[in-house]
Parts: structure tokens; sequence; C-alpha cells
């Protein structure tokens, strides 16, 4: 960006090593330079440097584009609640180090929701794809026409045509959806606790996350295997840092080791939700994944999403077939109870036993049925993109 | 830390005046005047405490920055400050202070921060115009100072300046986007933003050097001849001034002062007279969030107590883990 | 000031790449060596992958006497603080 102002002359600081410094601050401004390099979390290389972004071939692009917004949602909604506790920390050492991981779950989800727009373009342009019904090609893909809860939903695509047409797909799905459209698990959405609910909701998401990513850098799409490769070094960090925050709480003082508890306690009922297989997921995970046909995949007239759900996985091994999209999410159970018996194991503190908290009708945060606390959530997080929808930032 | 002998201290103190005349850097463990110790002490705790403070207004916005780009950018320079916040209560401790001591000094109002962040950030062109002129105003308070006579207070700079710099840019830069591709809402929102912040910005540099809203304290003499300040304060303010009324013509906003103008004699803009009196009443604690500015400071510190306090009875748990060199790779 | 409430003060040496010397950029304050290294990534390496660091209790860093030459010193590489490279931020440590 050149701006060609009368930008003040030489400056009469003594020392030329200041002088460096300061004519920099201002020819900063000027100087045309990426912004990734602005701002640490922006990215400091494009992780999809040499990654082919093209579909793969048969996959089914509707599909694709709902399982990275599954994805995606789960980290720019987490980031959200991290972003909550900014100023509010216990230690400044604390505040540095929960921004990182703010930033490293929105940088995920930039990614992730970049890459379901892309999927999404790609079903209208592949000859013989399915859902390219007008009603549904913009919607979020599953969301299948004619369940209860979807007249009222502006189809994704549509609501990026209001706005000026260069908006990002991130921005027009982070922005422009309504609640029913959000696709991530409960468990990111609830509003803040103490430091030590967020330690344990950090220490569940971040294990659960951890496995699945670990596993979806084996996927059949290239683009979802390198978002994978780049968010396992991230939340492999994330967990760790959790675990041993949970470990010093658990094991410090009397009180921090019931606050400790008691924050796992509060994120418990959630973490069932975690682990039951969406169908989107158990398509894309199965072993014939890009293969199915439009009549397994399609919803049956008469079959809920839940029941679906039910469905046993034809293998449950997720990644063994190179062509397998997705994890399914039942497969990481074992992982996630391992690693969390052990941190509890050092802490000191007692696994919850409470059952999994019901969704509606069986339908719960994947399938765009929330809690009350993500209309607030949104409802801040949306407010100044919405009102000016015309608007560039 | 260091305690002189009456005998020995003319020729310590001479030696050190000669350090600094040299332009050669004072470290942490020469001998230095007392009073120095303490001018430095509270001018680089004054410094921390408001990349602290400063955090607060340009967070108000993170939670709702209306693009995923911006919102990272954000949040990334808010996580500066805190970083650079650490970087000189750092600074302060090699001069024998104590950060839990200060931070209480802080919420206590025994010590002060900058008053700049005791006004509100009401929109989104507010994080751009704090970039642009309150990092701006920042950044030509601080360069000088990476040639301060303190070592680690001038190297801390350093660092700090360099990142400043991309704030500034970013700030910048999201103006001009709402000016030259956004919509008329948006442009008025940043000419609001920049009438709201231009004034406080040019009190950044604090009380005028002569006159009647002078600063009687006489620090700033005793700080020039110890070089940890470098240029008085007007010196400051102009050198901004000039800097920024260009920017503002090609940004496209009007500077809400109608004795801006250039004056070829002195080879500098003029400009209007600044409120002192609204200067003084937010410097004793009477802005407009003064107040809140510290709760949030003072609640974040103790609803925090017990997190530290168990972090350290854990590490006293397992002091035998402790005190190894570590390897991160 | 309570002792059993406030974290010790470590300093944090970074080694920036191999065959470089690990450099002293700065100080922080944690509860035990393990949070001290994590913060030292977040905060003086911005997390750099493959970037070495050590981190030591302040307390436990010996200095040459203050009381004997130190006014009128000569640079001496083994006074940590008075190395010219205390603080320096390695090359190719990015954006900082």
């Amino acid at each position: 960006m050149k701006l060609g102002c009368r930008w003040p002359g030489p400056h009469s600081w003594e020392g030329s090593e200041v002088n460096a410094v300061f004519d920099n601050a201002y020819e900063a401004i000027i100087d045309g330079d990426s912004d990734a390099r602005w701002a640490f979390g922006t990215g400091f290389e494009d992780p999809l440097s040499g990654v082919d972004t093209s579909l793969p071939a048969g996959v089914d692009g509707a599909d694709l584009a709902a399982y990275c917004l599954m994805l995606g949602d789960d980290a720019l909604i987490m980031s959200h609640r991290l972003q909550q506790w900014c100023t509010s920390l216990p230690e400044l050492e604390e505040e540095v180090a929960v921004a990182n991981i703010g930033l490293d779950l929105l940088g995920q989800a930039r990614l992730l929701l970049s890459r379901s727009g892309a999927a999404q373009d790609g079903v209208g342009v592949r000859a013989g794809a399915r859902r390219t019904d007008p009603d549904e090609s913009g919607g979020t893909p599953d969301d299948d026409a004619g369940r209860p809860g979807r007249e009222g939903a502006t189809p994704a695509g549509q609501a990026r045509g209001n706005g000026p047409g260069t908006r990002p797909h991130e921005d027009h799905y982070a922005y422009f959806r309504d609640e029913r459209e959000f696709r991530n698990v409960r468990l990111v959405e609830l509003e803040n606790g103490d430091f030590a609910e967020l330690i344990a909701r950090l220490l569940v998401f971040s294990t659960w996350r951890l496995a699945l990513l670990n596993r979806l850098t084996a996927s059949g799409d290239p683009v979802l295997s390198a978002i994978a490769a780049k968010g396992v070094k991230e939340v492999t960090y994330h967990r760790d840092y959790a675990a041993q925050w949970t470990v010093r709480l658990g094991d410090g003082t009397d009180y921090s080791h019931q606050r400790m508890q008691a924050g796992l306690d509060a994120v418990w009922p959630y973490v069932g939700e975690l682990f039951v297989a969406h169908a989107v997921e158990q398509r894309l995970s199965a072993r014939d994944g890009t293969c199915v046909t439009p009549q397994a995949a399609a919803p049956k007239a008469g079959t809920t999403e839940a029941e679906e759900r039910n469905h046993p996985d034809a293998d449950g091994a997720g990644m063994d077939d190179p062509t397998a999209m997705s994890v399914d999410p039942s497969t990481v159970r074992e992982e996630f109870d391992d690693v969390l018996a052990q941190v509890l194991k050092a802490s000191t503190l007692q696994r919850p036993d409470v059952a999994a908290l019901p969704g509606v009708g069986g339908r719960t945060g994947r399938d765009g049925v929330h809690t009350e606390a993500m209309g607030y959530l949104l409802a801040e997080m949306q407010s100044v993109a919405r009102a000016h929808p015309d608007g560039v930032w | 830390m260091t305690t002189e002998t009456d005998a020995a201290t003319p020729d310590l103190e001479a030696h050190f005046q000669r350090t600094v005349d040299r332009d050669q850097r004072i470290e942490p463990r020469d001998w230095m005047p007392d009073g120095y110790r303490k001018t430095l002490i509270r001018q680089v705790a004054q410094h921390a405490h408001s990349e602290i403070i400063g955090m607060q207004p340009e967070a108000n916005w993170i939670t709702r920055a209306p693009s995923l780009r911006r919102k990272a950018i954000l949040l990334a320079k808010v996580q500066d400050e805190a970083g650079h916040g650490l970087y000189l209560y750092s600074a302060t401790e090699t001069l024998g202070a104590d950060r839990t001591d200060l931070t209480e000094k802080l919420i206590e109002s025994r010590q002060k921060y900058s008053s700049i962040f005791n006004y509100p950030t009401l929109t989104f062109a507010d994080v751009g115009v704090i970039g642009w002129l309150v990092d701006g105003a920042a950044i030509c308070n601080q360069v000088p100072l990476c040639r301060s006579s303190y070592g680690p207070y001038a190297r801390g700079m350093v660092r700090i300046c360099k990142e400043e710099s991309f704030h500034q840019r970013q700030g910048y830069e999201l103006l001009m986007t709402m000016m030259q591709r956004g919509t008329e809402a948006q442009r008025r929102m940043v000419q609001d933003a920049t009438e709201r912040w231009w004034w406080p910005s040019l009190m950044m540099f604090g009380p005028p050097d002569t006159g009647d809203a002078a600063s009687t304290s006489g620090h700033t003499q005793q700080s020039m001849a110890w070089k940890v300040k470098r240029h008085t304060n007007d010196e400051l303010r102009q050198r901004f001034v000039d800097m920024t009324v260009p920017q503002a013509d090609v940004l496209g906003v009007t500077l809400p002062d109608p004795e801006l103008a250039w004056n070829s004699r002195r080879g500098h803009y003029d400009f209007g007279e600044i409120d002192w009196d609204e200067f003084k009443q937010v410097v004793s604690g009477g802005g407009p969030c003064n107040a809140e500015r510290l709760a949030q400071r003072r609640r974040a510190h103790e609803d925090g107590a017990w997190v530290r306090e168990a972090a350290a009875a854990h590490a006293a748990k397992h002091a035998s883990h402790d005190h190894q060199p570590m390897d991160a790779s | 000031m309570s002792a059993q409430r406030d974290w010790p003060l470590y300093e944090v040496f970074v080694r920036s790449k191999r065959g470089l010397n690990h450099v002293h950029v700065g100080s922080l304050h944690a509860a035990d060596a393990e949070m001290a290294l994590r913060h030292a990534r977040d905060l003086y390496t911005r997390r750099n992958e493959g970037v070495s660091i050590w981190v030591v209790r302040s307390s436990e860093i010996t200095a040459s006497s203050p009381d004997e030459k130190d006014p009128f010193f000569a640079p001496s590489a083994d006074k940590v603080y008075r190395h010219p490279t205390f603080y320096d931020i390695p090359e190719n440590v990015p954006h900082m």
C-alpha cells in the first residue's frame, strides 16, 4: 500500500540506530507487506502451501463442507470463550498463554471454514453432484430439508449473496449464519466459569480434539490433512497446558482441589456428546467414504437423524482407509479416557460420575441444536458485522 | 541492592555520571544513585502498568471484531501488550522492585498509568484509531527511550518499539480500509473516533514544559541529565503533530482543531490549546473509565489469588524437580 | 509480601538455532520450572518450534560481587546482567 503522502523527512534524533527504529515505525505504514507477519496467530506461513486444494475425486462436497464446519465451529466458539478471559486471568503470564491458545484455535477455525466454503462451492460446479437442488445447495449441507426447524434458517449461500461479493467464506460463515446452522458441540459454547472450569473445559476439549486431529492427518482430503497436521502441534501444547494446570490445581491447596473438581463436574455432562458420530462424520469416515451411493448417504424418509446416528459404524477404524475423509469420534473415546485417567490420577481428582446431558429429540450441537448460552454468544460475536452487512473491514 | 558507604559515594557518583555522559549504559549491578533507581522504577513501572491497563479498552472489542482476520490481529495485539508489560516489569525487577508490590501499588492507585486508557472505546473504529494515534504517540515517546541510560529498560524498549510499529500500521490500515472501501456509516465511525481520541492523544506527552500548566515537579531536568528522559514533552508532542497531520490528510479525516495550520516560519504545525483541566481531572482519577479500569485489574488480581497460591503450593510439594535447566526443543 | 504466594523469578535463555549459544533474553515469574519453560516459549519466542530454551531460578545465579570493582568494570562475560546480549533477541526468532 503506497500512500504517496508527505511523510516527515529524516528525523533529528541522535544516533543512527534509533533513527532506524523510529523511521521504521512510520515507514512501516506505507511499506507493502504481508499482513500475516503483523500479528502472531495470523500465520507465519501458509499451512496449505504446496497442498492440492482441489476436491478429491468422488468426495461428497456437501458432506465435506459440513464436516469442516463442525470442526471449524468447535474451534471458533471455543476461541470466543477464551477471548472473553482476556484481562481476567490470574497472572500476566497466563494472559499470554491463553491468548496463544485462543489464537491457535481461531487460526484453525479460519482454515476450516474456508475449506468448508471451497467444498461447498465445489458442489455446484461438479456435474452429477448430489444435492444441487437450489433449496439445499446453499444451506449447511446435511441440514436436511423437511426436518423440523429447518425452514427458518437462512441458507448460507444465499446470505453470502447479500453482502459484498468479496466477503471471505470464513467471515460469511462466522457472522452471517444463524444459530441453528452452527455445528459446534455444546461443550465449547457454555458460559465461562472460574479458572478451574476453564482448565477443565480446555483439558476435555484439547484431549478430544488432539485425538481427532491426530487421526485426521491421514484424511483423504489433503487440505484437511494439512490443517490437522498444523493443529496437532498446536493442540498438543494446549492439552499439555491444561493438564499441567489440572495437576497444579488438583494437587495444590484444599481449596484449589475443590474448585478443580467442581470445574470437572460442571463440564462433564457435555463429554458424552463428543463421541457420538453425526451422520456426516459416519459417512465420511466409512471405508467407502468416497463412494457412498446417494441412497445410502441421503436421509431416508421416515428415518430421524438420531436413528441414523445409532447405526453402528461398519468398521469403526476411522482412518484405516486412505480414502476416508473424516474421523468417527466414537473411535477416540478410549484414548480420551486413558489420557484423562492419567491426568486425574496425578491431580488426585475423581472422574465425575454423571450422565451425558441429553439433547432435544436426540439432537445436539452437531445438529445445530444448542444451549441457551449460544444465542448470547452469537449476538455478541456477530453484532458489528451484522450492523454493517455491507461494511468492509 | 547496593548499599554504598558515604565515603565512597562522591567517587561512585562521579563515575556513574561519566558513564551516562559517555552514552554508555548503566547495568543492574552497577552502583547508581538512589534517586536514579527510584525515578527509573517509577517510570518503568508506570509504563508497565500502562501496557497492562491498556489491554482493556482494546480487549473490549475482541469478541465483536467484525472479521476473523481483524479478530486475530486484535487478539494478538492485546497479547503483545501483556508481553510488553512483562518485559517492563522484568526490567523493574533488575532494579530490585517486586512485581507483586508494583501491582498492589497500581490497584491501590498509588502508582499511575497513562491517562489515555481512561477513555472508553465506543465503536470498532476506536480500535483503528488507538493503533494510529495512541500507538503513534506512544512510539514518539518510546523510541528515544531505546537509548535510555538504563540498559535493561533500553533493551526492552527496542523490542517493544518494533512490535508497536506493527500495531500502529495495523490500526492505520484498518482505518484506510474503512475510509476507502467501506460504507458511509463506517467513514462516519472513523471521523467520530478520530475526534474523540485526538486531544487525549496529545495529552499523552504530559504537561507542557513551560507556562502555567507546566509540571512543577522538576523531574524533567534531572531525568534528562540522567538520560532516562531524552526529550521534553513539548518537543515530542510537536513531532507527533507534525507526523500525524499528513497521515490524517491521506486518510481523509478532519482533526478536531480549527487552529491546526502549517507554520512555514517555524517549520512545524501550529495547534490549539490543550484542555489541561481535563488532563488533570483524568490523571487524578476522575476520567470516564478510571474506576472501571482499576476495578477490572483488581478483580483479576484478587480472583486469581487462589490460583497463584495453588501453583506455589504444588511447586513446594514437588520442589525436587525444580532448578533443572530444561530444553524445550 | 507473602513468599508462599509469589511465584519466583526465572531467567530465560534462548538458543535460536543449532551452533549458537543460549542467550539471556529476560525473566519471568512461574511457580515451577515447567511452568517457566512454557511461559518462556509463549513470551520470548512466541512458541517458535525448534527453539531451545533454558530457564533457571534467578536466585540460583551467582554473579560477581557488586561491592568490589563493579563501578569501574570492564565488560566480563560471567556477569549475566552485564553481558552485551542481555535482552537481545536472536535474529531468526520471528516477530520480536
